[in-house]
């Protein structure tokens, strides 16, 4: 990709870009554009190239492995199988789940297996998304109307929500398992005696609860900035209209907010669906918490190459999703992340 | 005359109808911020609390302050029942300074690229560098889990470093591209004028007003690594550890017991330093945790 970028001059107008300060003096426009390419592909070659050994590298092998059969012991045999071509095999297995047979061929997999989990582990990935998601939205957008106003003490509050975002995750899921602990507060408060972490329900607002409490505040000083570039005489030119609170946050705020809300979805979205450290802690995937993610750690250690057909089904339904939200839903990231007029086409 | 002293009177109603919604309004926008303070302040809050408290009240559930002592941060760094978190700090701090620093210094050059530059396939770009950090961990740790373990990598600190850097780099470059952008260029092309060498205008101009963006994209690029847990669970030893993953295994003198006021107390040592420097550069993170999505 690195040799592709700036091979061939384009005519792009450079509106907003000031000339560059690299480039040979007194030369045509298109020779200038040239030396652009050219120095591009030199910036940017370092930062692609680390990245395709990262993360390309990584998902070429992860797709080669997932093809491949694990070696170890056959169950019918007891006899050390090498691997070898397993077709798409292993990913057959994991959304039947099925599982090998004494005696080669595969029978359903008995319960509390990883490969019984699959399906169990997709829902429950999707309910902590929608779920967590659909809360940090509302509260994250509450929290950034409120945030929006003036009032003594703003930047205090602006402060206090980074808070709970820069504790780490670690650090904040065994906060949530004491203060969810049979005799921590929650308890207390609540004047309930709940084992929290002990059945499915509990356990999944547990995760559910430190979740949101942990990353509504990104969401709101995201939807905040969006807030903040809506120009405050569109307000007053409602009020003047006699708009009344509801509608201009109905007509005004809603529409014009949308491109950074949807972002902000987005990205709390593909973040929630690979959820990970805060299950793995807090419950260890007991009572139905285990997400995607967890299935693939704890895979691993049982065969790499079922571990990363797992992997793969998981990058794709989170790129599915992705391809959902920016086609069909409009989270133009790209343009969002701010191109603004320079070299757009 | 009556009329008029009538229609100042409703004025005067009016006013002050205005002036209590006004007042209301204004009492709504308090409670609601007290809310949200209380509820990001108050688990934060519950674990300081609990890293003063005796381990023999670690259940106590006054909100006060009580039974205060220094103890548990004494438990944090003892060793004698396997824990780490001594050289897990240590660690943690390593591998995020070399992180952050592999990451600013290959980042910055496409930022520069990705924000002046006019070229084709800046999109195309754009979305691989943004796709990048979106990336899931679990599709990389399967094969390097293999790949480490054949190369006896496992356990080492290359084999944390790399894989961060997959996740830090895309953050640092989108980042700083966005802090680029703002940047007032013309000013250097003044100082050209002005008749500053081109070093002379890179370093005297471009370099104090690039220093922020980049100081900031740092501390954001080392926050994203500090709290890494998912690959360093897999791929980290004993040795090289995380606080991350110190924490998360964190173990007591009984093995049924969970020694949560040490426990606390680590989480508030890895997270007080963090906190102080995030409300310190306040308005700048805000600024660069947002600029990927608005604008």
């Amino acid at each position: 990709m690195a040799t592709e970028v700036g091979s061939t001059p384009v005519k792009a107008p450079a509106s907003g870009g000031t000339p560059i300060h690299h480039g040979p003096k007194g030369v045509g426009e298109d020779n200038k554009i040239l030396s652009q390419g050219k120095w591009a592909t030199w910036l940017l070659a370092p930062t692609i190239i680390a990245l395709a050994v990262v993360i390309v590298y990584p998902i070429i092998s992860a797709i080669v492995m997932s093809f491949q059969k694990d070696a170890g012991l056959d169950p019918a045999t007891g006899l050390f199988t090498a691997g070898g071509p397993a077709g798409i095999q292993n990913y057959v297995n994991w959304i039947a789940q099925q599982c090998a047979a004494p005696g080669g061929g595969t029978v359903a997999c008995p319960p509390g297996t990883l490969g019984a989990q699959f399906w169990s582990a997709t829902q429950t990935t999707f309910i902590f998304t929608i779920i967590t998601v659909t809360l940090e939205t509302v509260m994250g957008f509450w929290m950034a109307m409120i945030m929006a106003r003036t009032f003594k003490g703003r930047s205090l509050v602006r402060a206090a929500v980074l808070v709970p975002w820069a504790i780490p995750t670690a650090v904040t899921a065994q906060l949530w398992l004491f203060i969810f602990d049979f005799q921590g507060i929650a308890n207390k408060i609540f004047n309930t005696s709940i084992l929290w972490t002990g059945s499915e329900w509990p356990a999944r607002w547990a995760v559910i609860i430190a979740d949101t409490w942990k990353t509504t505040p990104f969401m709101a000083l995201l939807i905040l900035a969006g807030l903040q570039m809506i120009p405050a005489e569109v307000y007053e030119a409602a009020k003047v209209d006699g708009a009344s609170a509801w509608q201009r946050f109905r007509m005004i705020t809603l529409p014009l907010v949308k491109p950074a809300l949807m972002v902000a979805i987005l990205f709390r979205t593909l973040d929630a669906l690979r959820m990970f450290d805060l299950p793995y802690i807090l419950t260890g995937g007991a009572n139905n918490t285990t997400t995607l993610s967890i299935l693939v750690i704890s895979q691993i250690r049982q065969g790499f190459n079922a571990a990363a057909a797992l992997s793969t089904i998981t990058f794709i339904i989170i790129f599915l999703v992705a391809f959902i939200f920016v086609r069909f839903l409009g989270a133009n990231v790209v343009e969002q992340s701010g191109a603004t007029g320079k070299g757009k086409k | 005359m009556s009329t008029g002293t009538a229609l100042r009177a409703e004025q005067d109603r009016g006013r002050r109808l205005a002036q209590n919604r006004e007042k209301w309004a204004q009492g709504r926008t308090y409670i609601s911020a007290a809310v949200i303070l209380i509820w990001c302040l108050a688990p934060a809050y519950w674990m300081v609390v609990v890293a003063f408290r005796e381990v023999g009240f670690t259940y106590d559930t006054s909100i006060l302050p009580t039974h205060v002592t220094l103890d548990n941060f004494v438990t944090a760094f003892d060793t004698s029942f396997g824990n780490r978190f001594g050289q897990a700090l240590l660690n943690s701090i390593f591998i995020g300074v070399v992180v952050t620093a592999i990451s600013l210094l290959i980042g910055v050059f496409a930022a520069y690229a990705l924000a002046r530059l006019n070229f084709r396939f800046k999109f195309l770009v754009l979305g691989f560098i943004l796709g990048a950090s979106m990336f899931p961990g679990v599709a990389l740790i399967t094969p390097l889990f293999q790949l480490f373990t054949n190369i006896g990598w496992m356990g080492t600190y290359q084999a944390l470093i790399i894989p961060n850097i997959s996740f830090v780099l895309p953050l640092t470059v989108y980042t700083m591209t966005s802090f680029f952008r703002e940047m007032p260029w013309e000013l250097e092309e003044s100082a050209r004028v002005d008749g500053c060498t081109q070093g002379q205008a890179f370093r005297k101009v471009i370099m104090p007003l690039a220093a922020p963006a980049i100081f900031t994209t740092a501390i954001l690029a080392f926050i994203s690594s500090w709290n890494e847990f998912l690959i360093a669970s897999q791929l980290s030893s004993d040795a090289t550890q995380p606080v991350t993953v110190a924490i998360a295994n964190f173990a007591g003198a009984q093995p049924q017991q969970i020694p949560y006021t040490a426990i606390m107390a680590a989480g508030t040592i890895v997270t007080i330093p963090l906190v102080i420097l995030v409300l310190i550069f306040q308005r700048k993170i805000v600024a660069g945790l947002t600029a990927g999505a608005v604008k």
